[in-house]
């Protein structure tokens, strides 16, 4: 038998409950999580969906860890002690262990979707070179779970909702920025609206995600740099003041 | 008035996976006021686990192929129960929404001349599937997604609809509540397209997600429309089998495209032991030409791992009743292997099979590029479903309409992988076009709140019988075991029949069925709200079965093994009787025309 201590409770308040149950081999977290619902306590509030680690649904905290339960293995987490499994803490509480994420919704939509430039062939299509995509392909591997969002500290602990989209936002803003199509300009709301220069790149978003996105290094640092060398940089500032 | 909010739209959709979202972007480009309703979050429906790719005669891999052969292999692969003219149309509309959708922002894998790369696929001739590694799925929702937040569509998310409104024979709309604060809502709309998928959560052992309870098909059961081809559940033949945990979870036909065999217990190749007749002449002849063609040879035929899903599940149900199965009760799937014909064949699989690789590493502690994988059948997907005119998509409830998994036709008696994702964005279109145009054509009907407040009530039922009623969640599992048990790869007329009088009982539970706490996302709730959709789908699909006394495409019957002419001229058509009783009736399939006909022929 196995300890359970699941936070239970509505809209911010609550408390830690323990649950005994029994760990077959191979199970999650989740499968633990449903085996309460099913047997202890009906009402448990909890988001999942697919249970394969593609729809990002049932992000939590276990061991005070943001991870997916679905992909969480018990025998991976130390045995001996309560197994603490609590919901994502930078999105507002709903209950138990769902929060409200509805926020990021609103934040994608505030990004300039793809323009792509004239199709490449009379027929109507593209033509792109593999090589040119893989790292496009890498961020649109991303299946929003938001734990980056929720272990991202200028969120979670400064709570700049209204100046910092998030790294989610900024892989999704880099995979639009580096797609071979598009013809779009992303790079002054980056700095501004969206607050890139918050981030002080340290990785704690590319260590929680699932998907192993180098959020960080690939997505972030690229983006601060057009924003440098289109705002900050001496020579095109110069530039600038002769053009106007 | 009713006593609850009413928001009006012209078009609603229910689900957004791949379909619902392709009808609501066509119907907001052409005007119309469109909501969108669904049970998760959006982007998180089940089309992201559509893994191996969407199937579209584009030609850019092998230049022989067109909608003609497109056409000839569904239909094949559907044992001639499709119905043909949405396989037509399928074929030849497909490359044009693969196509659309890279405007929109989808980045395919690519040929090396840049164009959109195809794969292999089982029951296909040549390689046909636009893909993104093995999350094809994923890209297909997320272009949806993020071009559809852009085109204003009002998403309501985690809303669960518990029935539809009618006025004097059409809809007029849909009582919801959300999930989160269990608050019911009325749409009121002139049009509605349902696109809910499937029904896996029936069966024990699915692929499928928690949403598959089979909502859409008991909605439009409920409000009027007719159902068609339930007894045809395709089993994927490879779904994990250990640890217990994580069984049914999906693997990819793409291990098989890319090269995978399977493999009983001894190291035999035993697909090649049973080919059937009429893709004797497409098979590869020894596991050297299988190799070729997996790697592009254009003379080569595919291997027989790459036959339809329905004839290689029952090869590895039969290795594995005869004993010949792996330790954990399925087969060997072997992608492996190809480090003797492959240079780095390590890096090859992990970039062809990205997720595949990470699904076993972290779920079953197994390196698929060194250790062959245990894979055994689970329940995939329904190729029956709401019965639609295959131009329009709408029901035979004027103003219904039904895209996706939700609708039944295209697909006949079997599923081709791949011919899902193309399903979708086709058909969803299609419906989201005359949905469109029906809103415009119609005023709005009136709501009924004596029909608002049924609803309503019902819903709300269990937590009058609290905890002293039947758990909803043991209901739920007993339903699964039995329809596992009697209903599953291979039926016989003792079992169907059992079945039938078990729901019956299993019905008594469900109506039974009680719950605690507040209507605040309460998972137990929402539980019993689904039994009754399990159960109707169920009913449905023992009946059906039952009937159905022959074995074709994805239905088996021990006691009839064979295919029969005479099951090969009509649908089992099923409707909610005059006084509430499920009716069932044989509608024969209109004749093909001359030309379709020339084309199964030349493609023979």
């Amino acid at each position: 038998m196995l300890t359970f201590r699941l936070w239970r409770g509505q809209s911010g308040q609550g408390q830690f409950q323990d649950y005994k149950t029994d760990a077959g081999e191979g199970m999650v977290v989740l499968d633990a999580v449903h085996a309460i619902q099913a047997e202890q306590a009906p009402d448990l509030a909890c988001r999942w969906n697919c249970k394969a680690g593609k729809c990002g649904s049932c992000s939590a905290e276990i061991n005070g860890q943001p991870k997916l339960m679905c992909m969480t293995r018990i025998d991976a987490l130390p045995m001996d002690k309560p197994i603490t499994v609590e919901p994502m803490r930078t999105f507002p509480h709903i209950r138990d262990l769902v929060t409200d994420v509805s926020w990021n919704f609103e934040q994608k939509k505030r990004i300039k979707p793809l323009k792509p430039r004239k199709p490449d062939a009379a027929d109507g299509t593209w033509r792109m070179q593999q090589e040119d995509i893989d790292r496009v392909q890498e961020f649109r591997k991303c299946i929003e779970c938001y734990l980056c969002q929720d272990v991202c500290h200028v969120l979670r602990d400064h709570h700049k909702h209204e100046e910092f989209i998030g790294p989610r936002f900024l892989v999704h803003a880099a995979a639009l920025e580096m797609h071979p199509l598009d013809t779009e300009d992303r790079v002054e709301e980056l700095k501004d609206a969206f607050g890139i220069g918050y981030c002080n790149i340290t990785k704690c978003c590319t260590k929680v995600c699932p998907e192993h996105i180098t959020i960080t290094d690939n997505a972030i640092i690229p983006l601060k740099e057009r924003v440098v060398d289109r705002f900050y940089d001496p020579i095109s500032r110069l530039l600038r003041v002769f053009k106007s | 008035m009713s006593q609850f909010p009413i928001i009006d739209t012209d078009v609603l959709v229910i689900g957004a996976g791949g379909a619902g979202l392709r009808a609501a972007i066509e119907a907001s480009a052409l005007g119309s006021k469109v909501a969108v309703i669904t049970k998760s979050l959006l982007g998180k429906a089940h089309t992201v686990m559509a893994e191996g790719g969407m199937a579209a005669a584009m030609g850019n891999v092998d230049d022989r192929d067109n909608w003609r052969v497109h056409f000839a292999d569904t239909m094949r692969g559907g044992q001639y129960l499709n119905n043909w003219r949405m396989a037509e149309l399928h074929a030849k509309e497909a490359p044009a929404r693969v196509q659309e959708l890279e405007g929109w922002g989808a980045v395919f894998d690519r040929t090396k001349d840049g164009r959109i790369l195809q794969r292999n696929f089982g029951g296909h001739r040549y390689p046909r599937l636009a893909h993104v590694g093995d999350r094809t799925g994923l890209e297909l929702i997320r272009t949806l997604q993020d071009h559809g937040v852009h085109q204003g569509l009002d998403v309501y998310m985690e809303h669960t609809v518990v029935g539809l409104l009618t006025d004097s024979g059409r809809v007029s709309g849909a009582v919801a509540y959300d999930r989160e604060r269990g608050r019911f809502k009325v749409f009121h709309c002139k049009a509605i397209v349902i696109a809910t998928g499937g029904l896996g959560r029936a069966f024990k052992i699915s692929s499928n997600s928690w949403e598959y309870t089979g909502d859409g098909y008991a909605l439009a059961y409920d409000a009027g429309a007719a159902l068609q081809d339930l007894e045809f559940i395709q089993f994927h033949p490879t779904g994990m089998v250990w640890p217990p945990s994580v069984k049914g979870i999906l693997v990819t036909e793409g291990v098989r495209g890319e090269g995978g065999v399977l493999k009983n217990k001894d190291g035999r190749r035993f697909m090649f032991d049973d080919i059937p007749d009429n893709y004797k002449n497409q098979t590869a002849k020894d596991e050297e030409e299988g190799w070729r063609y997996t790697q592009g040879d254009k003379t080569a035929n595919r291997p027989p791992e790459l036959l339809t899903r329905d004839h290689v599940a029952r090869c590895i149900n039969r290795e594995v009743k005869a004993g010949r199965g792996s330790p954990h009760g399925g087969v060997f799937l072997d992608i492996a292997w190809i480090k003797d014909k492959l240079p780095n064949a390590g890096d090859h699989i992990k970039r062809k099979l990205p997720s595949m690789y990470h699904q076993f590493k972290q779920l079953a502690n197994l390196d698929i590029t060194t250790t062959p994988m245990e894979v055994g059948p689970t329940t995939h997907y329904t190729m029956g479903g709401i019965r639609v005119n295959g131009d329009t998509q709408m029901s035979t409830l004027p103003g219904l309409f039904a895209a996706g998994e939700a609708a039944a036709g295209l697909h006949g008696a079997n599923r081709l992988g791949g011919n899902s994702l193309s399903d979708l964005i086709v058909f969803g279109k299609r419906a989201g076009e005359f949905a469109a145009n029906f809103a415009k054509e119609h005023g709005a009907a009136s709501i009924d709140d004596r029909q608002v407040d049924a609803a309503a009530a019902k819903a709300l039922a269990p937590f009058e019988r609290g905890s002293s009623g039947e758990n909803p969640y043991a209901v739920q599992r007993d339903l699964q075991d039995m329809m596992q048990e009697l209903v599953g790869i291979v039926r016989q007329e003792s079992e169907m029949r059992d079945a039938q009088e078990r729901l019956k009982a299993l019905r008594v539970r469900a109506e039974k069925a009680g719950i605690d706490g507040n209507r605040e996302y309460n998972n137990g709730w929402h539980t019993a709200i689904d039994l009754h959709n399990l159960l109707t789908v169920s009913e449905a699909i023992a009946m059906a079965a039952a009937e159905r006394k022959e074995s074709r495409g994805a239905h088996f019957r021990e006691d009839y093994p064979n295919k029969s002419d005479e099951f090969a001229a009509f649908n089992f058509v099923i409707q909610k009787g005059a006084t509430g009783e499920m009716t069932m009736q044989r509608v024969p399939i209109p004749e093909m025309p001359a030309e379709l006909k020339q084309v199964v022929e030349e493609n023979k």
